[in-house]
């Protein structure tokens, strides 16, 4: 049976369970360097982005630079209806 | 902005948050699915599968003045993040002739860096200026 639990602020999530599949074994040829996730710097330009979004009873796209020329405040969050 | 689609911004705007805020959230709340903008602001966890709680300012050049992040349980605090704006907005203003120290926020004195400053801060700053 599935068993409850209590919503916390971080988003529940689920995964794969059991056995890890077998890892692949690369020759040093096929080794792909890992993707690095881009550490951001302050004095640096902000990456431009496109997304969808909910405004004022609208579904609108979005691009950063529509704003050059404004302060921004760009906040992420875990999702929608997290608590906090 | 979230990994949330724009229809579950919808429902908790529509649901929740218009009975927080008069007239709804007043911003566009944008949609992330798979986390490909937090992923480019490094704030994106892969493990959760969700935006962190990252706040960036952003300068009318489009750079990246200041960043905090959060991990979920702790919100933010809103007033912090409009007084380094108005912090940002002073220097700019003076075109980086001012800096604002340590407590700073409207009203307080800001400082003038330059040689004759050099050594001599703990005449016009003193700690308890760090404080409110």
């Amino acid at each position: 049976m599935p068993e409850d639990f209590n919503p916390g602020c971080a988003r529940p999530t689920g995964g794969p369970v059991g056995e890890a599949p077998a890892e692949k074994t690369e020759t040093p040829s096929e080794i792909t360097p890992k993707e690095i996730q881009n550490m951001i710097k302050v004095g640096q330009k902000a990456p431009d982005f496109s997304a969808p979004a909910y405004f004022k009873g609208k579904f609108v796209n979005v691009n950063l630079s529509e704003y050059l020329g404004k302060w921004v405040v760009l906040c992420f969050y875990p999702g929608d209806f997290t608590f906090v | 902005m979230s990994i949330d689609s724009v229809f579950v911004h919808k429902i908790w705007n529509d649901q929740e948050i218009s009975k927080m805020v008069d007239g709804g959230v007043p911003f566009p709340m944008l949609s992330d699915a798979g986390g490909k903008v937090g992923t480019l602001y490094g704030i994106y966890d892969d493990n959760g599968g969700v935006d962190t709680r990252g706040r960036f300012i952003i300068d009318p050049d489009g750079v990246i003045q200041g960043f905090e992040v959060l991990s979920p349980p702790v919100g933010r605090n809103v007033s912090e993040s409009l007084r380094q704006i108005q912090a940002f907005q002073l220097v700019r203003e003076s075109k980086g002739t001012e800096a604002t120290p340590s407590g700073w926020k409207p009203g307080k004195a800001t400082l003038k860096p330059g040689i004759d400053l050099v050594g001599k801060v703990w005449e016009k700053w003193k700690t308890n200026m760090a404080f409110d």
